[in-house]
């Protein structure tokens, strides 16, 4: 398991890198709820060539990275589509009402000590653990 | 320029995602399942990720980013039922599935036909969420 956190670690600091070359490069919050928000809501039209840019950064590379390196990947994800479909729907009108996710409220946030960062990621957490104990433990369904 | 920034940013984002696990919904309903086989994981990609982003916001107190303009004006520090809703909703379905929006995206060419329908609903969602803020505006005034 040791290993896992290590990789752990390397990831969340390319993660951090990214965030910060656009902080630092664009002037602008590494959120990915808000950048592809802004392209289905319209309201980031705007800059619909940057946020696009950024989205397929995000698909490609690590498929790429599977190519090139022959890594094993899967995500495991229910086979409830169900499950899937309520969760989806969850996650997007959730993280556009919050106007943030764990990479805009988590990373972004709490590294400036946001307290709407830290706030948003304390209920995220609670509200997704207290979920999954309830669907799993209790009802038995994931 | 900012567009190859932006490819550049979802890029190393898209790849940490990956090497950290965080596109696996087993390490991240570990991390949240208490009453399971705990999985610190989530914590370290976390603290990974929150250490270049500490230099990076010390970085904007001064200058200006590298392509023009000005760094981001920060809300003020408000606590409203929309950030609270908003997140429990979010954490609920985060918890459901074990993916939120980066890793969903970061997972789309190998998630299988679920993970394009979660993208979708996800997307689905996006864009109902403006008409069921407003919605939920209204109702906070009632109350």
């Amino acid at each position: 398991m040791p290993m896992d956190w290590i990789w752990g670690l390397i990831g969340g600091l390319l993660i951090g890198a990214g965030g910060a070359v656009l902080l630092l490069g664009n002037g602008r919050v590494m959120g990915a709820s808000g950048i592809l928000g802004g392209l289905v809501d319209r309201s980031g039209w705007g800059n619909a060539a940057e946020r696009a840019a950024f989205v397929i950064g995000v698909i490609a590379t690590p498929l790429l990275m599977i190519q090139i390196f022959g890594l094993q990947a899967d995500t495991h994800l229910t086979s409830n589509w169900f499950v899937v479909i309520a969760a989806g729907l969850l996650v997007g009108t959730g993280t556009r009402i919050a106007n943030g996710c764990t990479s805009g409220h988590g990373v972004c946030g709490i590294s400036r000590f946001s307290l709407r960062g830290i706030v948003a990621t304390v209920f995220y957490i609670l509200a997704g653990g207290l979920t999954l104990v309830l669907f799993r433990h209790i009802l038995g369904m994931i | 320029m900012r567009v190859l920034v932006a490819l550049l940013s979802g890029s190393l984002f898209g790849a940490g995602l990956l090497l950290s696990g965080m596109t696996d919904t087993t390490k991240v309903q570990g991390w949240l399942d208490v009453f399971g086989a705990w999985d610190p994981t989530l914590a370290f990609v976390m603290g990974g990720a929150i250490l270049p982003m500490l230099v990076a916001w010390r970085l904007t107190t001064k200058g200006a980013p590298m392509t023009g303009g000005t760094f981001p004006d920060l809300p003020r520090p408000e606590l409203d039922h929309r950030l609270i809703t908003g997140s429990v909703l979010f954490g609920m379905g985060w918890g459901l599935a074990g993916l939120c929006p980066g890793p969903a995206m970061a997972s789309l060419t190998f998630g299988g036909i679920g993970g394009l329908i979660f993208v979708l609903s996800m997307l689905a969602g996006m864009s109902f969420a403006p008409k069921l803020g407003s919605q939920l505006d209204r109702l906070a005034a009632a109350t």
